[in-house]
């Protein structure tokens, strides 16, 4: 085998980059699922629960589009035929009154940074 | 005299020229005073007929110039800035969506010195809302677009701030956030989005109260110096105060026309 030493070098190089973030977490606490606060005055959102954790930023992108270029302000729920008004500050955060106890629960978490609160006013906290 | 292959050529050449200069001209211009199609004419985008709230054929304003005085003026600028988070920059980055305006610069080329009250006797500018809006046109995004009811609406999610639409605009009525606006509002209104550094903004007829069956709250407030309604109505009460007062609406010779008349 040419250049023994510097291949082995190499692979052991690459071996402990490449397994870094295995070694580099052992010992500390284990993935928690984030916990947002749910809202205690309605039991039922927009949609199922499962449908809105995976889907909610595209209900909301298409709640935006259809308010403010259609001016299609009825949203027919497909969970419950029950019908909302497309508004993230006037239906969304009427129940989940805390952006800190329920957006930013996950998106802290998972290192997302929606522009939503940029313009948007979130709920005074509740100290 | 014989005719030569080279000058059938000719004449058929320039025949096609001639046939094609009207369907040219048709498309870049408007035809008719009503039709609004054409290259040089803003599309319009959005069927705002929907649900509950107040619709139009399109949406106009009338401003009597008699009756506002400046402590009216002041009441619609504060009904109109503080429900729409509207920031007060002490500087001229200020933002404005309605403004009290001095008559010689509202309307400059038909201005005397001897006009009641003078020449510095103040009125009321905000977005005019044309029926050919030249800020839509220029816009490249169509971050600004117009509702089927003549609402020139702006859409902040898509503006990327590139001012073409301020340097279109032959009124002044946009500005330009040249900074964060929060820190300049006081209390910001929850119901109604403040803007971000780097967008244009300006008077949206009240579009959003529209939808909730109510009427802009500058007309509101305004003690019946303002008045909102449907130009397509002709039953409707601006059509007859149209037909009744001399009104004037600001530069007609740009061929924006207009929705915000001034009652005379």
């Amino acid at each position: 085998m040419y250049d023994k030493g510097a291949v082995i070098a190499g692979l052991a190089v690459f071996v402990v980059f490449f397994s870094f973030p295995f070694w580099y977490n052992t010992g500390s606490a284990a993935y928690k699922q984030p916990q947002p606060e749910l809202p205690k005055n309605s039991k039922q959102c927009v949609e199922s629960k499962e449908w809105m954790r995976a889907e909610h930023m595209q209900l909301l992108n298409t709640w935006r589009d259809d308010v403010v270029r259609e001016g299609m302000h009825e949203y027919t729920s497909t969970a419950n035929g029950q019908v909302f008004n497309k508004s993230l500050v006037k239906t969304c955060m009427k129940c989940h009154d805390s952006k800190e106890k329920f957006c930013d629960k996950c998106h802290t978490t998972m290192d997302v940074n929606p522009y939503c609160w940029d313009c948007h006013v979130a709920p005074k906290e509740a100290k | 005299m014989k005719n030569t292959r080279r000058k059938f050529l000719k004449v058929a050449g320039l025949a096609v020229l001639g046939w094609s200069m009207r369907p040219a001209s048709r498309l870049m211009a408007a035809h008719g005073a009503q039709s609004a199609e054409g290259l040089f004419m803003a599309s319009k985008h959005g069927a705002p007929k929907h649900g509950e709230g107040l619709h139009a054929g399109r949406w106009i304003m009338l401003i009597d110039t008699n009756k506002l005085t400046p402590a009216i003026e002041q009441k619609c600028i504060n009904a109109c800035h503080t429900n729409h988070n509207v920031p007060d920059i002490e500087t001229k980055q200020n933002i404005k969506w309605i403004w009290a305006e001095p008559l010689h610069n509202v309307f400059p080329e038909q201005m005397h010195e001897n006009i009641p009250g003078g020449t510095e006797r103040t009125t009321l500018v905000l977005c005019n809302h044309c029926t050919n809006p030249p800020c839509v046109r220029v816009c490249p995004t169509k971050a600004t677009f117009q509702r089927e009811d003549g609402i020139v609406m702006m859409d902040f999610h898509r503006c990327i701030g590139c001012r073409y639409c301020m340097a279109a605009c032959p009124y002044g009525s946009r500005s330009f956030n040249f900074m964060d606006p929060r820190p300049h509002i006081k209390d910001a209104i929850p119901e109604f989005p403040t803007r971000t550094k780097g967008v244009v903004e300006k008077c949206e007829f009240c579009s959003e109260r529209l939808a909730e069956g109510k009427l802009p709250y500058c007309v509101e407030v305004s003690e019946g110096a303002m008045m909102f309604g449907d130009l397509e109505d002709p039953e409707s009460e601006v059509r007859k105060v149209l037909a009744s007062r001399y009104s004037i609406r600001r530069k007609p010779e740009l061929g924006t026309e207009p929705g915000v008349y001034y009652l005379i």
